[in-house]
């Protein structure tokens, strides 16, 4: 199919499921089905898409594996409070989301040059290290209320915002990922000395991966602030980093709808064990052990959701690729 | 000169538990290229087995250190042989993401079954002070010490003397040309696991007794800083774990002496950070390059 | 003037010399091989020509353009972007992805769009840039054959087409001076016959200059109009086919080995 006509294809179909979405959820609500306890839920669920698209990128696509989102995501959650506690309007909500989201980057790019020169276990470890660095000075720093965090914070996230920023940040990186900037970060992942002796600057292609992710971690973590009203460092520790590579790894590292498809499952299953909050990190762990035992590629493997004028190719070309 | 020498002492108590959690790291990645994250909670696993050991069997100091060491070393083979021995040819990543399942369920598990409240560890040891100068001693830090040094003492000899640790030095230089030789990798890996453990569950006794409160997360902050100490020193030397895990203490003592000991843990991860950027093989450790 | 020039060109790793002193030059549109026994210092030399390896001593002059510049120790992404591209001995292709990604990887560098808006918005102008891109990976995948194959993962190929389609991702890259480190590694004398064929093709197509480090000497003595024979790290001897077929030095360096095969 033609570039042109494949674009104004999914043009179509990306609206559909955008409307499609917002009206259902919308009703659901107005309709008293979804109510404030479920809400959160539905929160959550958007903030974590924003989140593991982001670190997909990094460790799905681009093959950085970080241990670290978690601290990108408190410098967007601390920068959005601050602000909108001096600002408390529609506009310092905007303004904390930008802001969060630029210094996350800055952090990002600062961050990544040094570390990116790292490889797999190490790099995880590095990233692991910076995040926790973050997580100390938050617990210290006057700016950001210390070991108590910060509370009070104007709230403003509701339905169609979140559902606003959750749809920019998919289309936002899967429009990347389907661009020659973002082939050069998959060749990156598939082998880095061919990408480089094909004329990528592996380098900096690296460090971009890694500063667009840590700029949705930003959004994401000043969507959080906004939603919880409460900050405190401990919520930024190195369990919720895992918490996102977890989203990551069950829905297929390199497949975007694979996070989207993980956030909600896990949202569904943690809120239905809320009532047994030590035995669900029992599971949790052994649902993480058990996937990468019996299933390392995750729900997706790197395939996207196929659509359904897709369904009829694929059933045709599976005899043949069994024949080879 | 004195508080220096006091933060010295107490430095070398807390980076003796370092290195020991630490040569298990070091032992474990040098064999199958694993940081191994639940390490740490092994380390809590012998801090609860000493506890289990001095409360409801009566035990003394020395038969709970026997105790808490023989059954981590089985538990130890038992994860190695559940989780990691099946994902052997697997990326490394996912070995890496199920040894932090591991610790998650670890660390849960425990939760579960002993609620997360802090429990406070019974005096084995008498609290007997000693004085050196202006220098104050206590036995439970001797106890430590001595401890680190005899099992260490120990671990040489194992590593450079017996049949074993002549297996398990082939199987990390080289997995296949061992096998090829006749080396049983599987049992190495075991033994490797198997000694690892041992020392982090004495680590986790020792712990218990220095600082007497034991909690089910316990074992994840020290679990990353041995791990630094680990990397500190070159990861998959032995000794660069017994120097890195020393350095690591004493800096952090002297931080918390001297700084703020709110910014310890923030050091240690600077220099873990400093070090994999500037000189990732460690101080000890040679620099490899990939074959193109 | 020379399109490529080495000048004693060095390379230790610690104690061990793996290439010594080592002077070529090669013009423009010429098809030159290297050839020298196992462990000879080739695919160093590849290494220190493309900037995996940055060099002990001596220089690497690329002329291009008219104008001439020293490469020597630069990174790889630059030197591919300065026109010197390359295919690996132990195929190294982007496995997981199709072959058209393959090649269209190798034309990033060239691509006219920014990250941003094109990248992130997909403009007009990244619309207009992605057809051009999948037309010339085509046309390219055609001199072998490949295009029918284009949706297909790299790695499902077969063995002789990955090799192809390794040549095909270099090419991608617009070289002036194209390295091809064995590329008949493994094939049958059919195969090899097809391949010289290409490779003289592509020369004249493309109005490349050709460098090939290969052990089949069929294709070497076949294709190439000038030797350079390295042995131990050094430059053992250098001329048209004929003199390399009977030098003394060159016979004794490969004893045991058949001249003429």
């Amino acid at each position: 199919m033609e570039i042109r006509q494949m674009r104004k294809r999914n043009t179509v179909i990306a609206l559909i499921l955008m409307i499609g979405s917002f009206a259902l959820i919308q009703a659901l609500i107005m309709g008293g089905v979804i109510r404030s306890y479920q809400q959160v839920t539905l929160a959550t669920i958007c903030i974590n898409i924003i989140l593991a698209v982001g670190l997909n990128l990094v460790t799905g696509f681009t093959g950085q594996f970080s241990l670290g989102h978690a601290g990108f995501m408190a410098i967007g959650a601390y920068a959005c409070a601050i602000i909108t506690l001096k600002n408390g309007s529609v506009a310092g909500f905007l303004l904390g989301i930008l802001a969060g989201a630029v210094l996350a980057t800055v952090f990002g790019i600062l961050i990544g040059i040094p570390t990116l020169r790292l490889k797999g276990d190490y790099l995880a470890i590095a990233t692991l290290g910076f995040a926790e660095i973050i997580r100390i000075f938050a617990q210290n720093l006057t700016i950001t209320g210390g070991a108590a965090g910060l509370n009070g914070i104007p709230k403003f996230t509701n339905w169609p915002w979140l559902w606003a920023f959750t749809c920019l940040s998919i289309l936002l990186v899967n429009a990347f990922i389907h661009s020659s900037h973002g082939r050069a970060c998959i060749a990156i992942r598939e082998d880095e000395i061919a990408a480089e002796a094909m004329g990528i600057n592996t380098t900096k292609y690296k460090v971009m991966a890694f500063a667009i992710g840590a700029f949705f971690a930003g959004i994401g973590g000043a969507l959080y602030a906004s939603t919880f009203y409460i900050l405190k460092p401990t919520t930024f520790g190195f369990m919720k980093s895992i918490d996102i590579l977890m989203i990551v790894v069950l829905g297929g590292m390199g497949s975007i709808t694979g996070s989207v498809i993980a956030a909600v499952v896990l949202a569904v299953i943690t809120t239905a064990l809320q009532s047994f909050s030590e035995l669900r990190m029992v599971l949790y762990a052994v649902m993480l052990v058990a996937i990468m035992l019996f299933r390392p590629q995750g729900l997706m493997g790197d395939r996207e959701l196929p659509l359904p004028s897709e369904w009829k190719n694929r059933r045709k070309k599976q005899p043949q690729s069994a024949a080879e | 000169m004195d508080q220096f020498l006091q933060q010295v002492v107490n430095g070398l108590s807390l980076g003796s538990i370092y290195a020991l959690i630490a040569l298990g790291y070091t032992m474990v990645y040098g064999i199958i290229k694993l940081i191994n994250f639940a390490h740490g909670d092994i380390y809590m696993l012998g801090a609860y087995i000493g506890f289990a050991a001095v409360t409801i069997g009566g035990l003394g100091f020395f038969p709970a250190l026997i105790a808490a060491m023989v059954l981590c070393a089985l538990i130890g083979i038992l994860t190695e042989r559940i989780a990691y021995k099946p994902l052997r040819n697997s990326p490394r990543i996912t070995l890496l993401i199920t040894a932090i399942g591991i610790s998650f369920f670890m660390e849960y598990a425990m939760m579960y079954f002993v609620g997360a409240n802090v429990r406070a560890f019974p005096d084995v040891l008498p609290k007997t002070q000693y004085r050196l100068g202006s220098v104050v001693i206590n036995l439970q830090q001797i106890a430590i010490i001595v401890t680190t040094i005899v099992l260490m003492v120990v671990l040489q000899f194992i590593v450079h003397k017996t049949k074993i640790g002549k297996a398990m030095r082939a199987v990390s230089a080289d997995r296949d040309a061992a096998e090829l030789m006749g080396i049983k990798v599987d049992q190495t890996i075991s033994a490797t696991f198997a000694i690892g453990s041992a020392l982090a569950g004495a680590a986790g006794v020792l712990v218990g007794i220095f600082y007497n409160s034991i909690n089910p997360l316990m074992g994840m902050m020290p679990g990353l800083k041995a791990f630094v100490a680990a990397v500190f020193g070159g990861i998959g030397i032995i000794p660069g774990a017994m120097i890195g895990g020393i350095s690591i203490g004493v800096i952090e003592t002297m931080v918390s002496g001297y700084g703020s000991s709110m910014y310890k843990d923030a050091v240690v991860f600077a220099i873990l950070i400093l070090v994999l950027i500037f000189k990732p093989s460690g101080l000890l450790g040679k620099n490899v390059r990939e074959k193109v | 003037m020379a399109l490529l020039t080495v000048k004693n060109l060095t390379k230790s790793f610690g104690g061990l010399t793996a290439v010594s002193d080592v002077n070529m030059a090669i013009e423009p549109g010429e098809l030159v091989g290297l050839i020298g026994p196992n462990g000879a210092g080739k695919t160093t030399l590849f290494n220190l020509l493309t900037g995996v390896y940055e060099p002990t001593t001596g220089k690497i002059l690329l002329n291009t353009n008219g104008k001439e510049r020293e490469i020597q120790g630069q990174k790889p992404y630059r030197i591919c972007g300065e026109g010197i591209a390359r295919t690996f001995q132990n195929i190294r292709l982007f496995k997981e992805l199709t072959v058209l990604d393959n090649v269209r990887i190798a034309m990033h560098q060239n691509v006219k769009y920014q990250m941003l808006p094109g990248a992130f918005f997909h403009t007009p102008g990244y619309v207009k840039e992605e057809e051009r891109l999948k037309k010339e990976a085509e046309e390219l995948l055609d001199i072998f054959q490949l295009t029918h194959k284009k949706d297909e993962k790299a790695k499902n190929l077969p063995y002789g087409e990955q090799r192809h389609l390794e040549i095909v991702r270099a090419m991608a890259t617009k070289p002036d001076l194209l390295l091809l480190d064995e590329p008949a590694a493994g094939m049958n004398p059919k195969e090899t016959a097809a391949l010289t064929q290409t490779i003289a093709q592509l020369r004249r197509d493309f109005g490349l200059t050709i460098l090939l480090i290969e052990h089949d000497m069929s294709l070497v003595m076949k294709v190439c109009e000038r030797i350079y024979v390295l042995n131990y790290g050094q430059m053992l001897a250098q001329g048209l086919p004929e003199e390399i077929r009977n030098n003394k030095l060159v016979i004794e360096a490969y004893l045991g080995e058949d001249m003429n095969a």
